[in-house]
């Protein structure tokens, strides 16, 4: 596009970004402070994530952007356009073809292969951020390795519903070191991350921080012996492509109270669907 | 069937299309100039360029009609231009001491050297609508004095001479720059003061304001106030000296506070000090008064008001941040919301299973089954524990 530079950002912003991701991937799940920019897009809609897409993008690059699991969603779609427009990069919806995946609160259900990146957007990358609010006392705490308010809280949980009341952004423990935020990705895809071939970078824009999970990394979610790490599961099947291991979405068909459930994964669900026609 | 929100592309589109309809409003009216816009609401121009960071007035009056008024989009556009733009020099510290005064008051001392100077102020209007504008009129032209002003030194230097206000001492530190580093709390004063110039008008005042009615009060006078052109100065290393690239509009408020001292120490007044681009006065004073409560610390005071805790204001005054994250609240929360749902259901169905009087109770209205218990928990929550 005529006046900006390739993805948006200048180098000298994409290098110090690169940098800041480098650090990240050698201490996975740090939380690494990076000198964000305002991007032409709001606070709180993906520009973090964003920023690190245009920190990675090359040419030659082909990149897939959902939103709840969906790549035909408004904001998934304002994305992509604006990366088509600014870096002129291929896109695509099908995982297995992507090379960059940016995403907002799923992880497809395609496992990922070596060579892919999968991009979080992320809102408030501190775990410990609604148990301690100031920043000085978080960033001590996790230099002291000092988790133990973490696991008081899902106790407590567990004391008032009978279970972690805790079903998205599911704390979890990056190689046995740092306790990481997964950004609100459904419980549900907490397993995915854990020794995941493809390399994971999470950038949060409003709070100018960033960091990584590097390929083939431990990934525990956080429980206790007796209430072991459990995800969600449905009576139901998918309705469109009777997927009966896929996250569900709820869609409420009448005023009735009659719903259907779908796959939240669209590109995951219209493969299946072809296969089996 | 299944529509959910699809086609979002040509959604998107036609929304663009019906907001600029709006925007430009009924065609049979002239459409608004961004002249107008500069020359007329130039107060609203101030206060975008002062809360985007970004001096020009041209491109925040075009940011004001882009936005259709609305002031915190208009900052966002303007914000997001100016991460932009190459920086090409970084300019020498501005004197507010050389001012092209417009306006300077000061409440502390009746008659100062270079006199008291109202300016354009709407101080002292009568907050009476002027019906003769909804006709269209011509103001007459300001009188002006024949002297040029007297020189206006700084009130507070006046006083520093004294020794009973603290001597602000420039230690030569390279200032933080917010719009490149991330911040990094405990942050000093420079980098906050950074971030409350950028800061939302609108939040400031209310600190400002809550310190004055006891939430980390800090008994402020308005030390000096001016307004005016102050140069701008930029060194060219060729030449070896400072050379002025042009004058932009200030609004410089020095607050004075009650005395800080110990054992050590005799007792001074402190400060407070806020500076904003454009006649910006009364962000200029809530910044001024917001500087000094989060000065609490550094001064041995207990933090007792919001106003006084550095990361909850700091991290909070920006527009641009807020409003961005607020408004993601409208992006499809789908999957979060469905992981929440079948959490609740299972929680409910796991209580039906181990207390079925109850429920029944509940769900038939607190007219049957056990009526006084179930008054009792929904007409007055709170006696209940």
């Amino acid at each position: 596009m005529n006046g900006y530079n390739f993805a948006y950002l200048d180098e000298q912003t994409k290098r110090m970004i690169r940098r800041a991701l480098l650090k990240a991937v050698a201490i996975p799940g740090y939380q690494v402070p990076f000198g964000g920019r305002e991007m032409p897009m709001p606070y709180g809609w993906g520009t973090g994530g964003m920023q690190l897409t245009a920190s990675i993008l090359g040419a030659d690059d082909v990149l897939k952007v959902i939103d709840q699991g969906a790549d035909d969603t408004t904001n998934a779609v304002s994305i992509r356009a604006f990366f088509e427009r600014v870096a002129g990069v291929e896109t695509t919806t099908a995982t297995r073809a992507a090379s960059i995946i940016q995403t907002r609160h799923r992880i497809p259900e395609t496992p990922l292969e070596p060579g892919q990146i999968l991009v979080f957007q992320v809102p408030i990358p501190e775990p410990l951020r609604f148990i301690e609010p100031s920043e000085r006392e978080t960033r001590l705490m996790h230099a002291l390795e000092e988790y133990g308010v973490m696991h008081v809280k899902l106790y407590e949980d567990i004391a008032r519903h009978g279970h972690i009341a805790t079903t998205y952004a599911y704390p979890v423990k990056v190689d046995g070191r740092y306790v990481m935020d997964p950004s609100p990705i459904p419980k549900f895809d907490n397993p995915k991350l854990d020794m995941s071939p493809a390399l994971l970078l999470f950038g949060a824009g409003r709070e100018k921080r960033l960091y990584a999970i590097p390929p083939h990394t431990r990934v525990e979610s956080l429980d206790f012996e007796d209430h072991p790490f459990e995800i969600q599961r449905w009576d139901e099947r998918c309705a469109l492509c009777d997927s009966a291991e896929s996250f569900l979405d709820e869609v409420i068909t009448d005023d009735a109270g009659g719903r259907m459930f779908v796959c939240s994964d669209t590109d995951y669900c219209e493969r299946r669907r072809e296969e089996s026609a | 069937m299944y529509v959910a929100v699809k086609g979002g592309e040509r959604a998107i589109a036609n929304a663009h299309r019906l907001l600029a309809d709006r925007r430009r409003g009924k065609r049979e009216r002239a459409e608004l100039e961004v002249g107008q816009i500069q020359d007329q609401l130039h107060l609203a121009v101030d206060r975008v360029m002062a809360e985007a960071s970004l001096y020009d007035p041209e491109l925040a009056a075009l940011a004001i009609k882009q936005a259709s008024g609305d002031m915190i989009e208009a900052v966002f556009l303007l914000r997001a231009y100016r991460t932009t733009l190459p920086r090409l020099a970084v300019s020498e510290p501005l004197d507010t001491g050389s001012m092209r005064i417009e306006r300077r008051i000061s409440a502390t001392y009746k008659d100062i050297p270079g006199g008291q100077v109202l300016g354009p102020t709407y101080d002292y209007t009568h907050r009476l609508l002027d019906f003769l504008l909804l006709a269209g009129s011509d103001a007459p032209a300001p009188e002006r004095s024949e002297q040029p002003l007297e020189p206006c030194p700084q009130i507070l230097e006046l006083l520093d001479a004294e020794g009973v206000i603290e001597r602000e001492l420039d230690d030569g530190a390279e200032p933080c720059d917010i719009t490149r580093e991330p911040p990094d709390y405990p942050v000093d004063r420079a980098t906050r003061l950074q971030m409350l110039a950028r800061g939302d008008e609108g939040y400031l005042l209310a600190l400002g304001y809550s310190t004055q009615r006891g939430y980390g009060r800090n008994h402020p006078f308005a030390g000096e106030i001016r307004l005016g052109q102050v140069e701008v100065e930029i060194l060219v290393e060729e030449w070896g000296e400072a050379v002025c690239v042009g004058e932009i509009a200030l609004s410089e408020c020095q607050m004075i506070n009650q005395f800080g001292g110990s054992r050590e120490a005799a007792p001074q007044f402190t400060r407070g000090y806020g500076l904003a681009f454009g006649h910006s006065e009364r962000k200029a004073m809530a910044m001024a008064l917001v500087d000094r409560a989060l000065r609490a610390e550094e001064l041995g005071e207990e933090v007792q008001g919001p106003a006084q805790q550095a990361e909850f204001v700091l991290a909070h005054a920006d527009s641009v941040e807020a409003s961005g994250f607020v408004s993601h609240l409208k992006l499809p929360h789908y999957v979060d919301f469905q992981s929440e749902l079948e959490l609740l259901r299972r929680l409910r169905r796991e209580y039906e299973a181990t207390s079925p009087g109850r429920t029944e109770a509940a769900e038939a209205g607190p007219s049957q089954g056990e009526p006084q218990a179930s008054t009792a928990d929904t007409a007055n929550p709170g006696s209940t524990v």
